[in-house]
C-alpha cells in the first residue's frame, strides 16, 4: 500500500499562508471556505518567546474514522493507499465524517452540498506532483512523500529530526507530521 | 462553478449559511474527481506584478478559463514558486471594482463628479493642459511620481515633454536612507533584489526587517537556507517578529536607539580587535578617526539608551566578527524610520565594512545585470530648471527628487509645478501627512492626472483617471535587475484585456502623440521596442514569448578573492568609515546618536510593517487575499491592554498626540510586542468608497503620521514620529 505523508518544517514555516492560497487556486476552493488553513502557537511571556506556525489539514490518517463513519461508502481511500477522497456522487451530505474527524478538515461544499476536503491534491499525486501546498511553499518547509520508501525525502527527514503529529492519541494514525 | 463567479461573490458566507440540507447524493462530481480527468492546462509566461519583486511567472488557462498561477522553474526570483500574493493575482484581475473606462472631474451644477469619457476625449483633455502649462510656464512645471516597471513610460513622457521631476516614493518614503548611506560608504547604493548572500552566511543579522512578513519571494527563501544551515539568526526588533522567532538572538530593542547599539556593536569589534587588520589596512580609510570616535560607545553605554544588556551586545558582535566574512548585516528597505535613518544606515555599512563582507561569500555578493540596450530614440531637451533646483536647497544630498518637497511646490498660485502625473502610487497612504497637502496641491494644479487599475484613494484627486489594464493583461519593461545570477523576464499578456483599460505604454504614446512627440515614439506598438531590445542581447520578442525568462551567464566573479583589494567608486576608492563628503556637506562623517523625542505619558510608539498576504495599500481590495487577510489588527501587549482596560478582539480608535484619530481596528493582545509599542500591518484602512472590499476595514498608519522626521541628508519622511493611545470603540 502507498503511504503517503506530509511534512512540515516549523523550523522553517513562516506562517505566509500562500500554502492555503494555493491550495484555494488549485482546487478551485469556494469563498469563505479553505481545505487548509494555518496556526500560531506563541508560548512563553515576553520576552522569552517561542512562536510557531502549523500549516494544518486533513491527516489522510491511516485509520480514518471519517471512512469507518461514512453510512454510503463516499468517504473512502483512494486507489489503495491512505488518501482519503470523498466521491461527491455517494454523498448524501449527512455530515457524519465532520463529526468523526478529530482535525475539523471536512467542510460542506457550496452550494452544492457534498463534503469537501483536502485530497493531497491526489489529481498531482497520481502523476508524481506534490501537492499545490508543498509545491508553492516560499520557504520550502513542506515535504511530501512516501513513507513506505525508505530512500524518499520524507522517510530520511523523519528519521533524522524529532517530529510530532496531532491527536495522535485518537489512534488515527495521522499522516501530516511537524518536524521541531 | 466557474471560477468568474466565487471571485465575484462579495459577502463571505457565515458558518451558519453553510448547513445546506442533506442530498441523496451529489449530481455533480467533486471538484477533484473533475481535475482527475482534466486535460492539460495551457501555460502562457509572464511576469507578476502584485509587488515590485515581479517574479517570473505561468499562467494557467484550462477550457478558457484562467486557473492559476505559478512561479516559473527556472527564475532566481521565485524558483518555481510565487507568495501568496502572486498566487493570488487572479484577485487582480477579476477584481470587480476595477477601472475599466477613462473618468474626467466635470463640474455640473456646483458639485464635483466623474464622468465616464472616451479614451480620445480623456487624452485630448490632457494634452490640452499640458501644452497650456508648457506654454505659460515652461514644460519643466510638469512632475510625475512613480512606482513600478511600467513607470518608465511615464518617466519616458515627461523627459521627452522637457521635465526631470520625476520622482518615486520608494526613494524619500522608503529606501532612500539606506541608498544614501551606502553610497557615501561603498559608492554604490544597495541593489533590488538586495545582495545578501543569506544561503551561504553563517550569521545574519536583521536589524528592523521582518524577513518572512516581508515577503520578498527569493529573500524569504535564502532567509530560510540560513535558518536550515544553522547559521545565527540576531534580529533586532522591538516586536517579536517572525524573524525573531527564527533567531537565537531576539534584541528586542527600545524603539529609536539603534544607532547606539550599531555604535556598540562597532566598539566591541575595534575595542577586542575581532577586524582582519590586513582588510582594514587594503580597503578602508578613516580607520584611526573611527576607532577615536567610537571608544566612548561601550556596551554599558548603550545599555542605557537600547535596554540591551551588556553582555548581549558583546555576544552578539563576538558572533558577528566570529562568522565574517560569511556575516549578512541585513541593510534593511524601508528605512525612513527616524529622520537620523542615512546615518543609521552609515553605521550599519560601517560595521558590514569592518567585518569585511563586501564580495565575500557568505556576505554581500557582487550582483551583475544584463546590459539591455535602450531603444534608440533623440536626446531629451533639457529643461531650464531641475528637479535639483527644486529638493537640493532643502535636502543637499538627495539622489532624486523628494516627493514631499514636490508636492509642498504644487501649492499655492505661485506654486513652481503646474501639473502631475501620478502612476501606479496610491500616494494617500504612501507619503505620510499628506492628504491635507494633496488636497491643496489638487486646487493648485492645472492638471492632476492619475494612472491606476483600481479606484484608490490618489484616484479621488485627479482631474483624469486613466484606467491601466492589470499586469495579466499588458507588456511592460523587461526586468533586468543587478543580481547573482543575471537573466532577463518578460512580463507578457496572458489574459483578454478587461473593459476599456489599457496598458501604460500605449498611454504614454497615445498622449505623446497629441502633444507632437512622436519622435519620441516612432513605433507603432511597445512590442516593437522590446523586440529590438531582446534581439540586442540575443534573443527575441517571439522566444521571450515562449521561455519568459532567459538566463546569462556571468562575466564577472560573484565574489572577491579573499585577500583581493576592493574596486569601490567611492572618492577614495576605499571603504569610507569616515566620510569627507558628509563632513564637507557639513553633515556628520560618522553616525552620531540622537536620542529621539520621549514618548508622552499614556502613549505608546507607532510602528508598523508589513504582512505576507499584501503589499503596500494596492491588494487590500483583492478578493482571494481578502480572505486570507480581510483587516490589520493592532498589537498590544497585555500588561498594557490591562493598563488601558482592553479586550482582546474588540475595537479601539488610535488617537496620536496632535488628536488625529484613525479609523477603529480590531485589538490582538499578544506578548509578541514591547510594552512601550502599538503595531499594525501598513495598508488598510481605506478611505475610498470605490474600493468595496477593503472601504472602511482596519486603520492606516500613515494618516496618523502627523510628525514627519525629515532626513536632513536626503530628505526621507521619518515615519516613527508619533505616538498613540487608545479611544474605545462600543461593541
Amino acid at each position: 500500500m502507498a503511504h503517503y505523508v506530509m511534512v512540515i518544517d516549523t523550523k522553517t514555516c513562516i506562517g505566509c499562508t500562500d500554502c492555503v492560497d494555493a491550495c484555494r487556486m488549485e482546487n478551485n476552493v469556494p469563498e469563505g471556505l479553505c481545505f487548509d488553513w494555518v496556526v500560531e502557537v506563541t508560548t512563553g511571556r515576553y520576552p522569552e518567546l517561542k512562536t510557531e506556525f502549523r500549516s494544518e489539514r486533513c491527516n489522510h490518517c491511516s485509520r480514518a474514522t471519517c471512512v469507518t463513519a461514512c453510512p454510503t461508502g463516499a468517504s473512502q481511500y483512494w486507489n489503495d493507499s491512505n488518501i482519503v477522497v470523498v466521491d461527491a456522487s455517494r454523498c448524501t451530505g449527512c455530515k457524519a465524517c465532520i463529526a468523526a474527524c478529530p482535525y475539523d478538515a471536512r467542510l460542506i461544499m457550496q452550494p452544492e452540498g457534498y463534503i469537501g476536503k483536502c485530497t493531497f491534491c491526489v489529481h498531482r499525486v497520481q502523476y508524481g506532483l506534490d501537492p499545490a501546498c508543498v509545491a508553492v511553499c516560499p520557504a520550502k518547509a513542506m515535504h511530501f512523500g512516501r513513507l513506505d520508501d525508505p530512500a524518499s525525502e520524507v522517510f530520511q527527514l523523519l528519521e533524522s529530526r524529532e517530529s510530532y503529529s496531532l491527536n495522535p492519541e485518537t489512534g488515527n494514525e495521522p499522516n501530516v507530521f511537524y518536524l521541531r | 462553478m466557474q471560477r468568474r463567479d466565487f471571485l465575484r461573490l462579495n459577502a463571505i458566507a457565515g458558518a451558519s449559511a453553510l448547513l445546506g440540507p442533506s442530498l441523496a447524493g451529489c449530481s455533480q462530481p467533486a471538484e477533484w474527481q473533475r481535475l482527475m480527468t482534466a486535460g492539460p492546462a495551457t501555460i502562457k509566461p509572464t511576469a507578476c506584478n502584485m509587488c515590485f519583486w515581479s517574479c517570473a511567472a505561468q499562467v494557467h488557462v484550462r477550457d478558457d478559463e484562467p486557473w492559476k498561477i505559478t512561479g516559473h522553474p527556472d527564475d532566481p526570483h521565485a524558483m518555481g514558486r510565487l507568495c501568496t500574493r502572486g498566487t493570488a493575482g487572479l484577485g487582480a484581475y477579476y477584481d470587480p471594482n476595477r477601472l475599466i473606462k477613462p473618468l474626467l472631474r466635470v463640474n455640473r451644477g456646483g458639485s464635483q463628479q466623474f464622468d465616464v469619457v472616451s479614451w480620445d476625449d480623456a487624452l485630448g483633455f490632457i494634452a490640452g493642459r499640458l501644452e497650456k502649462v508648457a506654454k505659460e510656464h515652461g514644460p519643466q512645471a510638469l512632475a510625475t511620481l512613480v512606482h513600478g516597471p511600467g513607470a518608465k513610460h511615464f518617466v519616458h513622457l515627461t523627459k521627452a515633454f522637457g521635465s526631470d521631476s520625476i520622482s518615486e516614493p520608494a526613494f524619500a518614503q522608503c529606501r532612500g536612507p539606506r541608498d544614501t548611506g551606502f553610497y557615501f560608504t561603498f559608492g554604490e547604493g544597495i541593489a533590488s533584489p538586495e545582495q545578501t548572500d543569506m544561503e551561504n552566511a553563517k550569521c545574519v543579522v536583521l536589524i528592523g526587517t521582518h524577513l518572512g512578513e516581508n515577503l520578498h519571494n527569493s529573500q524569504v527563501r535564502t532567509f530560510a537556507d540560513a535558518i536550515r544551515n544553522d547559521a545565527t539568526i540576531i534580529t533586532v526588533d522591538p516586536r517579536f517578529s517572525v524573524a525573531a522567532g527564527k533567531s537565537k538572538y531576539w534584541l528586542p530593542i527600545r524603539p529609536g536607539t539603534d544607532i547606539a547599539l550599531l555604535l556598540a556593536w562597532t566598539n566591541v569589534i575595534m575595542a577586542e580587535r575581532l577586524y582582519d587588520a590586513d582588510y582594514i589596512n587594503l580597503n578602508t580609510i578613516g580607520f584611526n578617526a573611527l576607532a577615536a570616535y567610537i571608544a566612548p560607545f561601550t556596551p554599558e553605554w548603550a545599555y542605557v539608551e537600547t535596554g540591551i544588556a551588556a553582555d548581549v551586545i558583546r555576544k552578539t558582535a563576538r558572533v558577528m566578527a566570529a562568522s565574517a566574512p560569511a556575516t549578512v548585516i541585513h541593510p534593511g528597505r524601508h528605512t525612513v524610520w527616524w529622520g537620523d535613518d542615512t546615518q543609521r544606515a552609515r553605521a550599519v555599512a560601517i560595521l558590514a565594512g569592518l567585518l569585511g563582507i563586501w564580495g565575500q561569500k557568505g556576505g554581500y555578493y557582487l550582483p551583475e545585470a544584463v546590459k539591455v540596450p535602450e531603444y534608440p530614440l533623440p536626446a531629451y531637451p533639457v529643461p531650464k530648471k531641475s528637479w535639483r533646483d527644486i529638493t537640493l536647497p532643502k535636502f543637499p544630498l538627495a539622489g532624486q527628487g523628494v516627493t514631499n518637497v514636490m508636492l509642498d511646490n504644487m501649492v499655492g498660485p505661485d506654486a513652481y509645478y503646474k501639473a502631475m502625473i501620478v502612476y501606479d502610487t496610491n500616494l494617500p497612504m504612501t507619503m505620510p501627512n499628506s492628504r491635507a497637502t494633496l488636497t491643496k496641491a489638487a486646487q493648485s494644479l492645472d492638471l492632476l492626472v492619475v494612472v491606476d487599475v483600481q479606484p484608490s484613494e490618489m484616484t479621488g484627486f485627479a482631474d483624469v483617471v486613466l484606467p491601466e489594464c492589470s499586469y495579466l493583461e499588458r507588456y511592460d519593461p523587461l526586468r533586468s535587475e543587478s543580481e547573482r545570477d543575471p537573466c532577463i523576464a518578460l512580463r507578457a499578456p496572458t489574459l483578454p484585456v478587461q473593459g476599456d483599460s489599457k496598458p501604460g505604454w500605449w498611454m504614454a504614446k497615445e498622449i505623446g502623440h497629441r502633444l507632437g512627440l512622436d519622435q519620441y515614439f516612432p513605433w507603432k506598438d511597445y512590442t516593437e521596442v522590446l523586440d529590438w531590445q531582446l534581439k540586442q542581447v540575443g534573443s527575441s520578442l517571439a522566444e521571450m514569448q515562449t521561455i519568459g525568462l532567459k538566463m546569462f551567464p556571468r562575466k564577472t566573479p560573484v565574489y572577491y578573492q579573499p585577500g583581493a583589494p576592493l574596486t569601490l567608486q567611492t572618492p577614495s576608492g576605499k571603504i569610507e568609515l569616515y566620510s569627507q563628503a558628509l563632513a564637507d556637506a557639513g553633515f556628520d562623517p560618522l553616525p552620531r546618536f540622537t536620542r529621539h523625542a520621549q514618548r508622552p505619558d499614556g502613549f505608546l510608539h507607532l510602528n508598523y510593517g508589513r504582512a505576507p498576504q499584501h503589499s503596500f495599500s494596492r491588494t487590500q481590495n483583492n478578493p482571494v487575499l481578502y480572505q486570507l487577510m480581510p483587516e490589520n489588527l493592532v498589537w498590544i501587549h497585555p500588561d498594557t491592554a490591562m493598563k488601558f482596560a482592553i479586550d482582546n478582539e474588540s475595537y479601539v480608535r488610535l488617537v496620536n498626540q496632535d488628536g488625529v484619530v484613525s479609523n477603529k481596528v480590531r485589538v490582538r493582545i499578544t506578548e509578541r510586542i514591547r510594552p512601550d509599542s502599538v503595531w499594525m500591518v501598513h495598508g488598510f484602512g481605506h478611505t475610498a468608497e470605490g474600493l468595496t472590499l477593503a472601504y472602511g476595514r482596519g486603520a492606516d498608519d500613515s494618516a496618523l503620521m502627523t510628525r514627519v522626521l525629515y532626513d536632513p541628508i536626503m530628505g526621507g519622511t521619518g515615519m516613527r514620529g508619533n505616538f498613540v493611545t487608545f479611544q474605545k470603540e462600543a461593541a
